[in-house]
This record gives structure tokens, sequence and C-alpha cells, in this order.
């Protein structure tokens, strides 16, 4: 038993080769499902704030804000691109 | 209130309508007044697989289009009493399913059945989303197989996300998942991936395993859901899983090699083991 053991720890099978890669791409692809649905979360807050201290209302000003994930080797730039019509740059609270 | 329970997966081919067919037909069985709708539009199967093919007149997608009304297109399964099939069209027309007529055919049947069973097509295409889109439970079918668990997942995500429920913010659709296919002898020989490894990797409270079974061939041919051959091992498996469905608790059947017991001993932790890294 122990010997039969032994030779299967040492002899992965094609099984267990499915398993260890399905882990990895699964976990992969999860996290990236969650950072979507987190940056489609922020850009709707970025939203709602922009348009609060701007006269705007949220719909016209989600065509002039655009907000992005980039990947850069090891790290991720999110990049948050905001068109100022020139008649609307005074601040409400101004 | 009526029920509403997808069948889907992403990959084509794992069992989906075999599956529909048999937890329809079993619910139907048990009293429920069920309908059993084919998503598949431009692919109708289930009315094959449900033996009513040459019944079919009107569809899906005439109710949805106001051509027909509810009682022309719902089958009456002449076997079983309650079971209805509602098929799909075979326009190519993919927008045929729109979201207003979708809902406007699931209120109307709510209003007459108990369980609503929606057989999704393959893909995440509209046809995939319409199906799953108004669910209260979802039936994951996998194989054990890498592309069909990582596709399971795909799904899992979209339910989650894409869903009325998920867009509401309402509890969640209810998950289970229907391992289809399985060999115990193939699990048991390392060539196939495990129960274990399948619950591990997707984690899905576990419906039923469905072995794979020459049952399951010999049903489609006649046009019998698989669940009707109670003599099968397929049949019975589906059987235990529609009990589970209404809540009752049953030991798993056909996982394990029934024979040779001292094999099974030596084999039966395989999946269990860890990899060294
Ligand atoms: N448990 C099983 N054992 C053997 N064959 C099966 C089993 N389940 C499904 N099949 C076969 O697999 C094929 C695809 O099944 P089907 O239910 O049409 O899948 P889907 O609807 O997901 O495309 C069919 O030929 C069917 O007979
Ligand atoms: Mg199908």
């Amino acid at each position: 038993m122990r010997l039969l053991n032994y030779l299967k720890f040492n002899k992965p099978t094609s099984a267990n080769i499915a398993k260890e890669r399905l882990q990895i791409i699964i976990s992969h692809e999860r996290s990236r499902r969650n950072n979507t649905e987190l940056l489609a979360l922020m850009q709707q807050e970025l939203l709602e704030v922009i348009a609060k201290y701007l006269n705007m209302n949220t719909s016209a000003i989600s065509e002039q804000v655009k907000v992005e994930l980039e990947r850069r080797g090891d790290s991720s730039v999110l990049e948050l691109n905001i068109t100022l019509p020139d008649e609307e740059l005074a601040l409400t609270n101004s | 209130m009526a029920r509403i329970i997808v069948v889907t997966s992403g990959k084509g081919g794992v069992g989906k309508t075999t599956t529909s067919a048999a937890i329809g037909t079993g619910l139907a069985l048990r009293g429920f007044k069920t309908v059993i709708i084919d998503f598949d539009v431009g692919l109708r199967n289930l009315d094959l697989i449900m033996g009513c093919e040459r019944r079919v007149v009107f569809d899906f997608v005439n109710l949805i289009n106001d051509e027909a009304k509810l009682q022309q297109a719902l089958i009456r399964d002449k076997r079983v009493e309650n079971l209805y099939i509602l098929p799909a069209s075979q326009t190519r027309d993919k927008d045929a399913l729109t979201e207003e007529g979708v809902a406007r055919v699931l209120d109307e049947l709510a209003k007459d059945f108990e369980y609503i069973i929606c057989d999704s097509p393959a893909g995440i295409e509209r046809g995939a989303l319409m199906a799953l889109y108004f669910a209260d439970e979802a039936i994951i079918v996998t194989n054990p197989e890498v592309s069909s668990v990582r596709d399971s997942d795909r799904i899992l995500g979209i339910l989650a996300s894409k869903s009325k429920r998920a867009e509401e913010n309402l509890p969640p659709i209810k998950q289970h998942l229907l391992l289809t296919r399985y060999s115990p002898t193939r699990v048991s020989r390392g060539e196939m991936l495990s129960l274990a490894d399948v619950e591990d990797i997707l984690s899905v409270p576990l419906l039923g395993v469905i072995p794979e079974s020459q049952a399951v061939l010999k049903a489609s041919n006649s046009g019998v859901p698989v669940i009707m051959d109670s003599e099968s091992d397929a049949g019975q498996a589906y059987g235990d899983a529609v009990a589970r469905l209404l809540g009752e608790e049953h030991p798993f059947r056909f996982i394990n090699l029934q024979k040779n017991g001292l094999l099974k001993r030596i084999f039966g932790s395989k999946s269990k083991e860890e990899l060294p890294v």
C-alpha cells in the first residue's frame, strides 16, 4: 500500500494535471472578473462625484468620462479621462 | 409561485437537453405541473428527446411575436400527466428572443405552472443569456473534462452578474452542480477528473452525478426521457437528482467502482492526493 502510494505520488495522472491546470486558469479568470466588476462600480461612483461637482447630469457626463484599466508588466494603471466642455467649467459651488 | 430553473453549461454537448428532459419529466412524475422550454432557437432538439417532434405546430418565437396563443404552442406530453413542452423555433433570426417577449411568455406560464425548466443553448450569446436571465435556480451541467469545467465557471460568473436577480440586487440564483457522463472506472485509473476535483474547483452544491450510460442513447433513440427508464443507472441517478431538487436527501450513487473492493480502497483516495509542487 505504501509503495503504491509512493509510486502514485511521483507520477501525477492526467487527471491530476487537469485539476492543477484548471485551478490556475480559473483562479486567474475569477480575479479578472472581479476586477472588471469593481471597475464598473468605481466608474459609476466616479461619475456620480463628477456630476455632483459639475453642472451636469450623470447621463450627459458618462460620454465625457472614460475610465480604463491597463496592465503594464507587473502593475495595472487606472486611467481617468475627463473632457470638460468650456461652458461647463464653472463648478456649481464656486 | 412558479420556480424558473435554467439548465445551463456554456459548453455544448454536455447533456443539457438530456437533463432538461429528465428533470422536467421527473418533476411532473412527482405531480408538479411542469413545462420545459427549448431556448435553442435554430437548433431545436428537445422535441426529439421528448418524442413529440411530429406534434410541433407553433413555437416559442410564435408566442413572443403574438402569432399564436399559449394553448396552441404548448405540447402536452402523452405519457406523463402535468408535463408540457414548448418547442424552439427553427428561425435563423438570433434576435427573435427579446427580453420583453421572454418575460411576457414566462409571466403567462407562471400563472399556470409550478416549474418552468429552461433548456439553454450552448455559448454565452443571446439565447443562453435569455435562458438564464429570469431564473430562480440554475442547474450547471458539467462533464469531468477541462473545457467543460472552465465553461461552467464562466457561466457561474454570468449568473452572478448578468441575471435579473443580480441586476436588481435580489437574492442570488440558487446554484446546483450536476456532473454528467461520469465514469468511475476512468476516474479510478486517473484518466478523468473526479467528483471531488470538480467540486473543489467549482464549489457549487452538488445536485447529482449522472454516470456515462448506454441508456441515454437508447432513450434518445426512442424519444423517451431517460428518467422513465427506471431500471437504468442514468435514469435512477436523475431520479435522485429530482428528489434532491425537492429538498430530499439521498446518498450519491454510481460514483464508485461497484465491484472489486480492494481496488476501490487502493485507488479511492487518489483524488484527495496533493501534487508535490
Ligand atoms: N450520461 C450520459 N451518458 C452517455 N451519453 C450522454 C449522457 N448525457 C448525454 N449524453 C449524450 O451526449 C450528447 C449530447 O447531449 P445533449 O443533452 O444533447 O447535450 P447539450 O444539450 O448540452 O448539447 C447526446 O448524444 C447524448 O446522448
Ligand atoms: Mg441542447
